[in-house]
């Protein structure tokens, strides 16, 4: 089966409308399942008590904050390099979600921070890297939105996630090297004490509802993203007839 | 030889037209005509590589343009709606930038200016002509580096009727020399042996 | 005269006789940068200590500012077009607009920070590590603005769009740029983080005319 197989958009609306529920399902299930491990079964952290339970969000978040963008840069990649019609709309469908789980991944940091640090905000070389890709984000759709012509917004973005995609791993170092030369002695690391085996299960089941969620409203977008461009066919029809 | 096989334009996910053929020859002229919108600024862009062909290819002596468009570029003069005339420079620096930054090898920018009638405004400021003398100074481009190959669109806008005389006769002398020539007007250029393609809106 | 020469000269004649842009550069530099001891206090210490800071982010918002030139006025008058038709592969075009523009802003703003370092009262110890940052730094900073630049052309009122787009990917200039005057001026070894800016410029000019270039196309379409 070709690459271009799914490229039929009726094909692809038809099996993404197929696969969405049950996507959406198992997310559910799988986030019921991990919240009800990390916030019950879990033991309290002996130094951290209960807000360790914040991890369970937070590190999944920011997981799928790098996930989210690698999945732009790939799709963009795609959509320069191979002309694959549906790649420009998964890497616009994913940057809002992707966006969307940087906030996450900062909001909880702020407040898994609060009760570590006794403020809201450090300048903490993990959170000030993922702050920055947040605005990576926000540019990244803010040039969607401000180019008109859909295809030329494309291509602008396309070109934009890649550069950023080279960028990301510079920033981090960047961010690394800043953090190392203004680093207080006696700061607790966000990675906290080393992981027990009792908190990995939770974790990682964390991880995989967040993933699934991720495809669940991904396919969601890109249908909807589709079923704007053939209202935007029809109304051009229209007036050329 | 200049050749065009298949070539079809889309704008906007609309299609303005397709399977267009078109060939010009050295020493030969061809005239787009058509309705607003039906493409010929479209095709002219496409002819200069600015715009990608959705389908087909141009063939210049039966070799594909686009597997060396740099060359193409080179042996190209393209008058779009924008005459890139800077208001801060000089009728000769405008003029003389472009020749520079083409690698004319001849000096021909006196000789552009004496073409176009705007020989007496060598020295003054762009920003001080009105529109025909800026179209002219636009024009001149076209003498002072040689390309075998001149588009052009809605060359006469804002030209009286001596500056489309300087154009008409600057055509001709282009043509003599085995130049070719592709453009898109409304009025009669007052051209002889000239071939028309007839753009149709889909 | 190169062509590539040739497209240098005309945009530095351009620079030159249109002036102003340069000099609101420069002013604007100087105005930020005075900015600072009226908003955080006028005691020498501590603008000591954050003058290294303060003026590689007012350099960088000054070399942001000036990017709208780069490209805007050639694309608007249809210069950037018949640029793209002279033969000359668009990359090159691109790097030789990215040299003028840092030869306009990059250039002047670099001479003019040891003056403004004086005003921040910055440590003796810190002007040669200063000027060599921003001999490296500053070319980034117009090798990767041209891709913001570049990519806002077809936006209208792209401005703020461009600075969304361009600051965070300054920051690594910004990092390596002040750690390397921060190191100097505490008598530390300043040549890892010039090393690293230096990189940092270096793997810029091939990969930015390029992509620049590709987003140039983009807009002409």
């Amino acid at each position: 089966m070709s690459m271009h197989y799914f490229a039929n958009p009726t094909r692809f609306n038809r099996l993404a409308g197929r696969i969405q529920p049950w996507a959406g399902g198992l997310a559910a299930i799988l986030l019921v399942v991990g919240l009800y491990m990390a916030l019950f079964e879990v033991p309290a952290d002996y130094q951290q008590g209960d807000t360790v339970r914040i991890m369970f969000v937070h590190v999944p978040s920011a997981w799928m904050a790098m996930f989210c963008y690698s999945f732009l840069a790939v799709a963009s990649a795609v959509a320069l390099i191979w002309k694959h019609p549906l790649a420009d709309l998964a890497a616009k469908a994913s940057a809002p979600i992707g966006a969307g789980f940087t906030f996450l991944a900062l909001v909880t940091g702020s407040i898994w921070g609060k009760p570590m640090w006794g403020t809201w905000w450090v300048w903490d070389a993990r959170l000030t890297s993922v702050l920055i890709l947040f605005f990576l984000y926000l540019g990244y759709m803010a040039l969607w939105q401000s180019i008109e012509d859909g295809q030329k917004a494309a291509k602008a973005a396309a070109v934009l996630a890649l550069v950023g995609a080279v960028n990301v791993p510079i920033i981090k170092f960047s961010v690394d090297w800043w953090n190392t030369l203004h680093q207080p002695a006696s700061v607790m690391r966000m990675d906290g004490p080393a992981i027990h085996p009792s908190m990995l299960w939770p974790l990682l089941i964390m991880a995989l509802a967040f993933q699934v969620y991720f495809v669940a409203l991904l396919l969601a977008r890109m249908r909807m993203e589709l079923n704007l461009r053939r209202i935007r066919a029809l109304r051009l029809a229209e007036r050329s007839s | 030889m200049f050749q065009g096989r298949d070539i079809a334009c889309e704008r906007g996910e609309r299609r303005i037209f397709s399977g267009l053929d078109f060939e010009i020859s050295p020493g030969q002229a061809l005239v787009l005509r058509g309705p607003n919108g039906c493409g010929k600024t479209s095709l002219l862009r496409i002819a200069a590589t600015l715009l990608k062909s959705a389908a087909g290819n141009l063939l210049w002596d039966g070799a594909d343009v686009a597997e060396a468009p740099e060359e193409h570029r080179a042996r190209l003069h393209f008058i779009g709606h924008q005459d890139a005339v800077k208001g801060a420079l000089t009728v000769r620096e405008n003029i003389a930038t472009w020749s520079n930054i083409r690698r004319s090898a001849e000096d021909r920018v006196d000789a552009a200016m004496a073409a176009f009638g705007i020989a007496h405004l060598a020295d003054t400021p762009a920003q001080y002509l009105s529109a025909g003398q800026h179209r002219r100074t636009a024009l001149a481009r076209l003498v002072a580096s040689r390309a075998a190959l001149w588009l052009l669109d809605e060359p006469t806008v804002s030209l009286d009727a001596d500056g489309t005389a300087c154009l008409q006769r600057a055509i001709m002398d282009h043509r003599a020399e085995k130049g070719m020539v592709m453009a898109a007007t409304h009025i009669e250029l007052g051209l002889d042996d000239v071939e028309f393609l007839q753009l149709k809106p889909q | 005269m190169k062509p590539f020469g040739a497209v240098i000269a005309r945009d530095l004649r351009l620079a030159v006789r249109q002036g102003g842009a340069t000099f609101l550069a420069l002013v604007f530099f100087l105005l930020t940068v005075t900015l600072f001891p009226l908003g955080i206090g006028p005691e020498p210490a501590i603008l000591a200590r954050v003058a290294p800071g303060v003026l590689w982010v007012a350099a960088l918002l000054a070399a942001m500012l000036s990017l709208d030139r780069l490209f805007q006025a050639d694309f608007e008058d249809g210069s950037l077009e018949q640029l793209t038709l002279s033969g000359l592969p668009l990359g090159g075009i691109v790097l030789a607009k990215i040299i003028a523009h840092w030869l306009t802003t990059g250039l002047p703003l670099l001479l003019a920070a040891p003056v403004l370092a004086v005003l921040l009262n910055m440590s003796d110890e810190g002007f040669a590590a200063l000027l060599l940052t921003m001999l490296i730094g500053t070319p980034a900073l117009s090798l990767i603005g041209a891709i913001g630049a570049a990519l806002t052309l077809t936006v209208r009122r792209g401005g703020v769009l461009l600075s969304l787009l361009v600051l965070p990917l300054y920051i690594p200039v910004l990092i390596f740029g002040v750690s390397a005057i921060d190191a100097a001026v505490h008598g530390l070894n300043a040549k890892p983080h010039v090393l690293l800016l230096a990189a940092l410029t270096l793997a810029a000019i091939p990969l930015c005319p390029w992509a620049s270039a590709a987003a140039v196309k983009l807009s002409l379409e």
